[in-house]
C-alpha cells in the first residue's frame, strides 16, 4: 500500500526524498506561506527573534555582570557601558538581558499556566453544557469582575516581597477567564456542528470528541488569547515590579523600573535607567501584539490585508474612476 | 396498530412522543410537542421515507432513533427487543454500530481540520473492525465502494478539496464503515445540485438491495421518495396523517395534506401557474393538551369535528392509512 503511494507518477514530490525532508519541505513552505504578504507577522517575528536571542544569550552578549557594582553611579551611556550605568553603578545594558530572561520566562508562565486553565474551563463548559457550564460560566464570571490588578497588588502585598515564580502563579491563575469566555462560545459553536453529532453518533469516546475533534479547530483562538496573556502578564509583572511588590533583589525589567524610580532617575538626568527598560518593555508588548495580529490574520481571512487588498484596493480605484465616482 | 408490516422488522416504533421544553411561564413549564403519536417499522432492506414540510418533526424521530434525543413517551423496539434493554444488554457502542445517521448538510458533518482518512478510519478503529495494519486497506475499499476513485489520493485530501456530492459519499461511507443494519439519512440530498441527486440515490440503493441495510429515507421530496423508498409515510407538523406503499401513497393520495404536497412537484412539462388549493392557515404550534387534527386549519374538506379530535387510523386499501375525519 505505503508503495503505491510513493511510487505514483503523479504525486508531486520525487519518490528517492526521505518522509523527514518532505515533512521539512512542507513545514517551510507553510511557514513561507505564513510570512507573505503579512507585513505584521514579518516585523513582529523579527523583533520578537532579536528579543528573545538577547534574552536566551545574555550570559554571552552581556559586558558585566548584572549583579555587581561595574561603573560609577549614573555614568552616560559610552563604549565601556553602552546603556550607561544606574544610580548603584550597575551597567544598564547586561541588566536588560538579564532581565528579559526574568520578565520574559514570568510571562510566558503565566501565559500557559492562564491557557490551560481557559482552554479546560471553556471547553468542558461549552461542551458539557447544564449544570456544568452553569457553574463554571458563575465562576469565569466570578473571576472576570475581579479588578485584576488591585487584587494582584493585594495579593503580592499581602505575601510580601515575593519571588518571581509566585508572580507567575498569582499571574496565570488571574488573568484566564477572558480567554475562557472566548473558547467556551467557540466551542457552543463548533458543538452544535454535525461533524461532531456525527462522531457521538458513532460513540466517539468524549475525550476524544474533545480532544481530537473539537480543539484543533480552536487552535487559532487558543494560541492568539494565549499571546493576549503574554502582553498582560508581561505588563502586570512590570507593574508589580515598579511598585516594589516582587522581588526587588532580582533582575527584572519591573525591578530595573523600580530601581531607576527609587533613585529618581529622571530628575538627575539619567534617563537611559529608566528609558531602557521602558523602551525594552513597550518592544516586546508591541511585537506580540504584531504577531497577534497576524494570526489573526489567519484564522480570519476578513482581516487580511497584504498584496491581495492592495491589488483589490487598486482595482476598486481604477473601476470608481471609469464609474465617474471620484 | 397494524401500521407497515413486512416479514422481518428490525426497528419498530410505536406512539412515539417527543416534547420540547419552550421556556416558562406562569412557574409552569411550556412544552412543545414535536412528535405525536408515530408508530412506523423498518424492514429488512427496505426503505422508509418519512416526508413532510419543515419543522414537521421528521429529524427529530431520526435523532431519537440515534439516541441523540431522549423519548418522551412510547416504545422503540431494535431487533424485537425494547431499546434500552438492547442498549442495557449490548451496550451503547453495539447500538451505534448498528444504527448509522447520515446528515443533511455535507458541509458540516466533515470535521475541516481532519482528512478524509480519518474520518473513515475511525469509527472503523472505535468498532475494532481494523487495526493499524489493516485498517488503511479497508479505507481503500470503503472510498470504491461508494464510488470515490482514486481511492488512495481522496483519503490524503481534507473536506474543502471536495465537492459537495463527494462529501456527502464520504459520508455514506464513514456511516457504512461500522457494517450498519439500518442508515438514516436525514434528507442527505436536499443540499446537493440536482445533477449529483441520483448519484446518490441509486448509490443508497445499491447498499439497500445488496446489502441488505434498511434505510430511513427523511425528505421534503415526495417524488424522490416513491423513486427511492418501498414505503412512505407523510408526516404533518409530529403526526403521521398517510402511510402505506410508495406507489399507493403517490399515486392514490387519499389524505388532503398529501394531495397538497403532490401538487406542489413541479413538472418539466408543465406551464403557467397552479393554484394549490389550500386554504392559507396558520401552521400550528403543537402541545401536549392541543385538541384536533393539526391539519385543519388549512384543510379544504374540513368538518367541524376536525378541530375536535385527532382521527382514528383508518385502512383505505390493502398496505394503505390514513388518518383523517373526510374521506
Amino acid at each position: 500500500m505505503n508503495n503505491s503511494i510513493t511510487s505514483d507518477a503523479n504525486a508531486p514530490v520525487p519518490h528517492h526524498e526521505s518522509e523527514f525532508r518532505q515533512k521539512c519541505r512542507a513545514a517551510w513552505m507553510k511557514t513561507k506561506a505564513f510570512f507573505h504578504g503579512n507585513p505584521p507577522a514579518i516585523i513582529g517575528g523579527f523583533l520578537m527573534t532579536v528579543i528573545l536571542l538577547g534574552a536566551l544569550f545574555a550570559p554571552v552578549l552581556s559586558t558585566h555582570n548584572p549583579d555587581k557594582r561595574v561603573a560609577r553611579p549614573h555614568e552616560a551611556p559610552s563604549a565601556d557601558h553602552i546603556l550607561g550605568s544606574t544610580r548603584n553603578g550597575r551597567d544598564v545594558f547586561s541588566q536588560v538581558l538579564q532581565g528579559a530572561r526574568k520578565t520574559l520566562s514570568v510571562a510566558l508562565f503565566a501565559g500557559i499556566i492562564a491557557t490551560v486553565i481557559a482552554v479546560s474551563v471553556g471547553v468542558t463548559s461549552g461542551y458539557f453544557g447544564g449544570k456544568i457550564d452553569e457553574w463554571m460560566n458563575f465562576a469565569t464570571n466570578v473571576f472576570l469582575v475581579f479588578p485584576q490588578l488591585p487584587l494582584l497588588i493585594v495579593l503580592a502585598a499581602f505575601l510580601g516581597q515575593v519571588s518571581s515564580i509566585v508572580i507567575a502563579v498569582l499571574l496565570g491563575v488571574t488573568s484566564w477567564p477572558w480567554g475562557a469566555r472566548v473558547i467556551r462560545s467557540q466551542t457552543l459553536a463548533i458543538r452544535s456542528k454535525e461533524f461532531i453529532i456525527s462522531a457521538e453518533v458513532m460513540g466517539e469516546s468524549k475525550v476524544r470528541i474533545i480532544l481530537v475533534e473539537i480543539l484543533p479547530n480552536l487552535i487559532s483562538i487558543v494560541f492568539g488569547g494565549f499571546l493576549g496573556t503574554v502582553i498582560y502578564a508581561m505588563g502586570a509583572e512590570a507593574a508589580l515590579g515598579f511598585l516594589g511588590l516582587g522581588d526587588a533583589t532580582e533582575v527584572s525589567w519591573g525591578s530595573m523600573l523600580y530601581w531607576a524610580q527609587v533613585s529618581s532617575s529622571l530628575y538627575t538626568g539619567a534617563w537611559w535607567e529608566m528609558l531602557v527598560p521602558a523602551i525594552a518593555l513597550a518592544l516586546t508588548g508591541g511585537a506580540l501584539a504584531l504577531i497577534n495580529m497576524s494570526i489573526d490574520q489567519v484564522s480570519n481571512p476578513k482581516l487580511k490585508t497584504g498584496p491581495h487588498l492592495k491589488l483589490w484596493k487598486k482595482l476598486n480605484k481604477e473601476a470608481n474612476k471609469r464609474r465617474g465616482l471620484v | 396498530m397494524d401500521t407497515l408490516k413486512s416479514p422481518e422488522v428490525v426497528l419498530s416504533v410505536k406512539n412515539m412522543i417527543k416534547d420540547f421544553p419552550i421556556g416558562q411561564s406562569n412557574n409552569k413549564k411550556n412544552l412543545m410537542r414535536a412528535v405525536n403519536d408515530v408508530s412506523f417499522d423498518l424492514c429488512k432492506g427496505e426503505a422508509l421515507a418519512i416526508v413532510g414540510e419543515s419543522g414537521s418533526g421528521k429529524s427529530t424521530g431520526a435523532r431519537i432513533l440515534t439516541r441523540i434525543y431522549d423519548k418522551t413517551g412510547g416504545d422503540i423496539t431494535f431487533k424485537g427487543q425494547p431499546l434500552e434493554e438492547f442498549v442495557k444488554e449490548h451496550g451503547t457502542l453495539e447500538y451505534a454500530r448498528q444504527v448509522q445517521m447520515i446528515f443533511q448538510d455535507p458541509f458540516g458533518s466533515l470535521n475541516p481540520v481532519h482528512s478524509i482518512f480519518h474520518h473513515i478510519a475511525r469509527p472503523l478503529l472505535i468498532h475494532k473492525r481494523g487495526n493499524k495494519e489493516t485498517v488503511e486497506k479497508l479505507v481503500y475499499e470503503l472510498l470504491e465502494l461508494v464510488g470515490l476513485f482514486p481511492a488512495v489520493e481522496t483519503a490524503e485530501k481534507y473536506p474543502h478539496e471536495l465537492s459537495g456530492g463527494q462529501r456527502q459519499r464520504v459520508a455514506i461511507a464513514r456511516a457504512l464503515a461500522v457494517d450498519p443494519e439500518v442508515i438514516l439519512a436525514d434528507e442527505p440530498i436536499s443540499m446537493l445540485d440536482v445533477s449529483v441527486r441520483l448519484g446518490i440515490l441509486n448509490l443508497m440503493a445499491d447498499l439497500k438491495d445488496k446489502h441488505g441495510i434498511s434505510f430511513m429515507y427523511i425528505t421534503h421530496d415526495i417524488a424522490t421518495a416513491r423513486y427511492f423508498a418501498e414505503k412512505t409515510a407523510v408526516m404533518y407538523v409530529g403526526h403521521m396523517v398517510e402511510w402505506g406503499s410508495s406507489d399507493k401513497v403517490t399515486q392514490t393520495p387519499q389524505h388532503p395534506y398529501t394531495q397538497l404536497l403532490l401538487s406542489a412537484v413541479p413538472e418539466a412539462g408543465r406551464s403557467g401557474r397552479r393554484e394549490l388549493g389550500a386554504k392559507k392557515g396558520e401552521i400550528p404550534m403543537w402541545k401536549p393538551d392541543t385538541k384536533g387534527c393539526p391539519f385543519s386549519a388549512r384543510c379544504p374538506r374540513a368538518l367541524d369535528c376536525c378541530s375536535e379530535s385527532f382521527p382514528e387510523v383508518t385502512q383505505v386499501a390493502d398496505d394503505h392509512f390514513i388518518r383523517c375525519h373526510n374521506i
